[in-house]
């Protein structure tokens, strides 16, 4: 039972229609987007306006012994924001404010309660862009977002969240603030922190101010679609477009059963006899975006793409992304359950993981479609279940044991974008090895030695 | 059973939800509140913990169910096609039958059943109005509460009409020579007690298109303020009586201008009665000739165009959310406005957003209900037009109260006042 006099200090400090007790909410941030999680319900939930309220936040938390759990928008695929402990909830929804946009400096400064969409549609008006895009940009916040280092489908050319991180402002569990980096493209000083944190899943700080680097809008883009009768082809495609030395915006592949299910649910006119599909978009200079479309072509057919198709207008582009946007959506609407995995390899193994991946699905007589990013590498096998099915389930978590043994044999990660949360915690002795967890578990005990920081995430305590 | 009988009914939509929360690009209210139960995703989880046993039904819990406009904008945007506004309605009936209707919308419903006591109330009203509320100095309607009820003192509410709708008009009105069909219209409340001006337009077009009007005078509250919120049994006696009262005068079509009212005929009624085999049937018969009045005219007649004279105004269209999302009607009423002669159609930015009304949620959650207006508001202010049309008196009232407060010179009306306005300029311009 929470102490009243916490709350009180709670309410005093951050007003009280910020802090919620009653448990017709608490019930609501038991959760996030991730499948067949246990739901676990907060003690309390709070909904800071400043960094300041943030720190006051962690010393009462500090105070009373309780852990801290920060959220966004809770879509993330890790369990990242579920509170496994109790405690305090602490939302960042209400620090929403884009403080800054530097169209000299290409920068913006931002709260991270904002969300990636509006951030994008104001810079947007200063002919800059914001590049990361998870298929979440209209809901999940910029620090959600960068606390799980969201990827998305630009990666191949723009890389991912880290890669536009020039500084930020934290609470520290004990209360304390810090800011670190700053508008300097160049900047060598002390260890870089900026890139500790993001990423870190909020179990070292709470980041309250995020500095991020813009870039120009490309001018124009272009979008194709290759048809494949058999995978390897479509994987022997995929490195082809990069040994031509071209650098596709995005590359993205679709297996059979993502297919059909797609095709069902869109009647879109996909190929469902294809193998694999790849959706391709270049941007840049019309010029360019003209010369490169044209190559990419050339290659897909030199490759054995049993059909290419151009997008001719916006229509036509539209058409084709919205295929691939329906994936997710329409796998998931066959079962209740969907289980979306990220593992992630050197894109010239794509073939090797799609087949494994194939094979898994067989073996144990599961579901799983896959699509995602080839162009980098990460795939998102998603396996159809319902959690109601407890053998299934069973046959599920087997399936996902193997699915990361194989990416890992193959060089590849546990993760490439989702992050790890409570879903792969348990895999990281797998791709570290033993020292390497030991590391993990030194950083975060030197910066929060009480776990009172998203405790169970990431780095599990030693009992 | 249907989701007025039982909450189990909706499990199948419960377990499409992957909590994705899709549903917070788009949820009016989660854009204001920012709280995790202000958006589908989150009172889904309610639901869930509900009927897995995790929580009891609680004034809280059902305080919490009362948190949507059921604009549908989450269902249009959910990615496995949930329909949150069927789950809503579930569990709000769930909460009437465990914990009883809140007692103020207990005596207006009541009273909405037995409509005779509800005219002469508001009868009484039309004189007293002045009471309670105070006219807006220099407008020619419109009034603001004089004291503070719980609903907020901002709402500018439309004065009451003198005459009803229904009063003022015969039950039987028939055009020029021959008919060339019989249309029933059916008033709903707000067009019969206050804006009567509506419900004039609807006659004098279909008089104007050759359309003989029944307006049959037993008819009374559509029903759906009961059954959004929870009160199943006087939402059934309102669609019973509505269903014979119909039946009984006949008619080839019938015509609403109000969503709610829409709703009510084409959707609502069939699945309040579908435990009631032969009230059901007669329920989906009439929703099989149920129409929206733009989609009569454009789908069904199509209207004439000839006769139709100049009306010299920019309008903005503001899509009622039980029209466009939940009827699927947004083109008809823009290719009547496109039709007339000087009228220019400038869109805003967000026309399907959500105006905030939802009926008696504006008036549980007044600060709420001002907040989504406000944004509308602004939209509409950007558009530099001079009127606003729209296709429900709800978001009429709304918009009204929101023009007003923003000191914008805007008329709000419904789509189809502005036609009868043109048929009107079309008798006085020479030669058309």
């Amino acid at each position: 039972m929470l102490a009243e006099s916490m709350l009180r200090e709670l309410r005093e400090a951050l007003g009280s229609k910020n802090v919620l007790s009653e448990t017709e909410d608490l019930l609501t941030y038991a959760y996030d987007a991730t499948a067949a999680m246990r739901r676990k319900t907060p003690d309390v939930v709070v909904a800071p306006k400043s960094t300041e309220e943030v720190s006051q936040v962690l010393k009462i938390a500090q105070k009373y012994g309780l852990p801290v759990y920060p959220r966004g928008s809770g879509t993330n695929l890790s369990g990242g924001t579920i509170p496994l402990e109790g405690g305090i909830v602490l939302s960042l929804l209400n620090m929403n404010r884009i403080l800054e946009v530097d169209t000299e400096n290409l920068t913006a400064t931002v709260q991270p309660g904002v969300i990636i969409q509006d951030l994008n549609n104001e810079v947007a008006q200063h002919g800059l862009l914001y590049p990361p895009d998870p298929g979440t940009v209209t809901t999940a916040t910029m620090g959600g977002s960068v606390s799980e280092c969201s990827g998305g489908l630009r990666g191949l050319k723009y890389g991912v969240t880290k890669h536009y991180m020039m500084g930020m402002r934290l609470v520290l569990a004990d209360g304390e603030v810090i800011k670190w980096g700053g508008k300097t493209v160049k900047n060598v000083t002390g260890y870089d922190l900026t890139a500790l944190f993001t990423g870190a899943e909020g179990t070292l700080g709470i980041i309250t101010e995020i500095l991020v680097k813009l870039i120009p809008a490309p001018e124009a883009r272009k979008s194709l679609l290759g048809v494949f009768d058999d995978v390897d082809k479509a994987g022997r495609a995929i490195s082809a477009i990069i040994r031509n030395r071209i650098i596709p915006a995005t590359l993205e592949i679709m297996d059979n059963m993502t297919l059909r299910t797609v095709e069902n649910f869109t009647h879109a006119g996909l190929p469902i006899e294809a193998e694999a599909v790849l959706l391709i978009e270049v941007d840049g200079y019309k010029e360019v975006v003209e010369r490169e479309a044209a190559l990419v072509e050339d290659v897909l057919q030199q490759e054995g793409a049993v059909e290419v198709k151009v997008a001719k207008d916006e229509q036509e582009r539209e058409r084709i992304w919205f295929a691939r946007r329906s994936a997710l959506p329409a796998l998931a609407q066959k079962k209740p359950t969907t289980v979306l995995e990220d593992a992630t390899v050197p894109r010239s193994k794509i073939p090797e993981m799609l087949k494994a991946i194939r094979e898994i699905a067989h073996k144990h007589d599961l579901l799983i479609g896959t699509f995602g990013h080839a162009g980098d590498g990460n795939l998102h096998p998603t396996i159809l279940t319902d959690e109601r099915d407890k053998e299934e389930m069973a046959r599920v978590e087997k399936a996902v044991d193997e699915i990361f043994q194989v990416a890992i044999s193959l060089g590849g990660t546990l993760s490439g974008e989702h992050g790890i949360g409570i879903a792969k915690a348990k895999y990281l002795p797998l791709e570290f090895g033993e020292a390497g967890v030991r590391t993990l578990r030194r950083i975060k005990e030197a910066l929060d030695p009480q776990y009172r920081l998203n405790p169970g995430k990431i780095v599990i305590r030693k009992e | 059973m249907g989701i007025y009988s039982t909450l189990t009914s909706i499990e199948g939509e419960l377990h499409k939800c992957m909590k994705c929360g899709n549903c917070q690009a788009v949820c009016p209210i989660y854009k204001e509140t920012r709280h995790e139960v202000g958006v589908a995703r989150g009172k889904i989880s309610l639901v869930e913990a509900l009927l897995s046993g995790e929580t009891e039904m609680t004034e809280g819990l059902s305080e919490r169910f009362s948190l949507c406009t059921t604009c549908m904008a989450c269902n249009a945007n959910c990615p496995c096609g949930v329909r949150f506004d069927q789950i809503i309605l579930a569990a709000r009936a769930e909460a009437v039958r465990q914990k009883g209707l809140h007692s103020g919308k207990a005596i207006a419903f009541g009273a909405l059943k037995r409509q005779g006591l509800f005219d002469l109330g508001l009868k009484v009203g039309s004189v007293f109005q002045g009471v309670a509320l105070k006219r807006i100095p220099g407008r020619k309607s419109g009034s603001r509460l004089r004291f503070e009820v719980g609903i907020g003192k901002t709402k500018v509410f439309p004065n009451l009409a003198k005459r009803t709708l229904r009063s003022e008009l015969p039950e039987i009105i028939r055009p020029a020579g021959t008919a060339k069909m019989r249309v029933a219209f059916f008033t709903g409340c707000m067009i019969n007690y206050f804006y009567t001006d509506m419900g004039k337009a609807v006659v004098e077009v279909l008089i104007e298109n050759s359309l003989e009007v029944v307006i049959p005078n037993g008819q009374g509250c559509c029903g759906i303020p009961a059954s959004v919120n929870g009160d199943v049994e006087s939402a059934r006696v309102m669609a019973k009586r509505n269903l014979r009262e119909f039946e009984n005068m006949g008619a080839e079509a019938l015509v609403v201008a109000c969503s709610s009212g829409g709703s009510a005929w084409k959707h609502v009624y069939a699945e309040l009665l579908s435990d009631e085999p032969k009230w059901r049937a007669l329920a989906e018969k009439w929703a099989e000739k149920s129409y929206d009045i733009a989609e009569f005219l454009v789908d069904r007649i199509p209207f004439k165009e000839e006769g139709l004279g100049r009306v010299e105004r920019k309008v903005t269209y503001h899509d009622p959310c039980h029209l466009n999302r939940g009827q699927g009607i947004y083109a008809e009423p823009r290719e009547i406005l496109i039709k007339i002669p000087g009228l220019e159609l400038i869109e805003m930015k967000e026309p399907g957003r959500c105006c905030g009304m939802a009926g008696s949620f504006s008036l549980i959650h007044p600060e709420l209900s001002d907040q989504i207006l406000e944004r509308k508001i602004q939209d509409i202010a950007q558009t530099h037009t001079d009127t606003v049309a729209t296709g429900c008196p709800a978001c009429r009232l709304q918009l009204e109260s929101g023009v007003e407060n923003a000191d914008l010179q805007e008329d709000v009306v419904h789509t189809v006042q502005i036609l009868a306005e043109s048929y009107r300029a079309g008798k006085l311009e020479p030669g058309v």
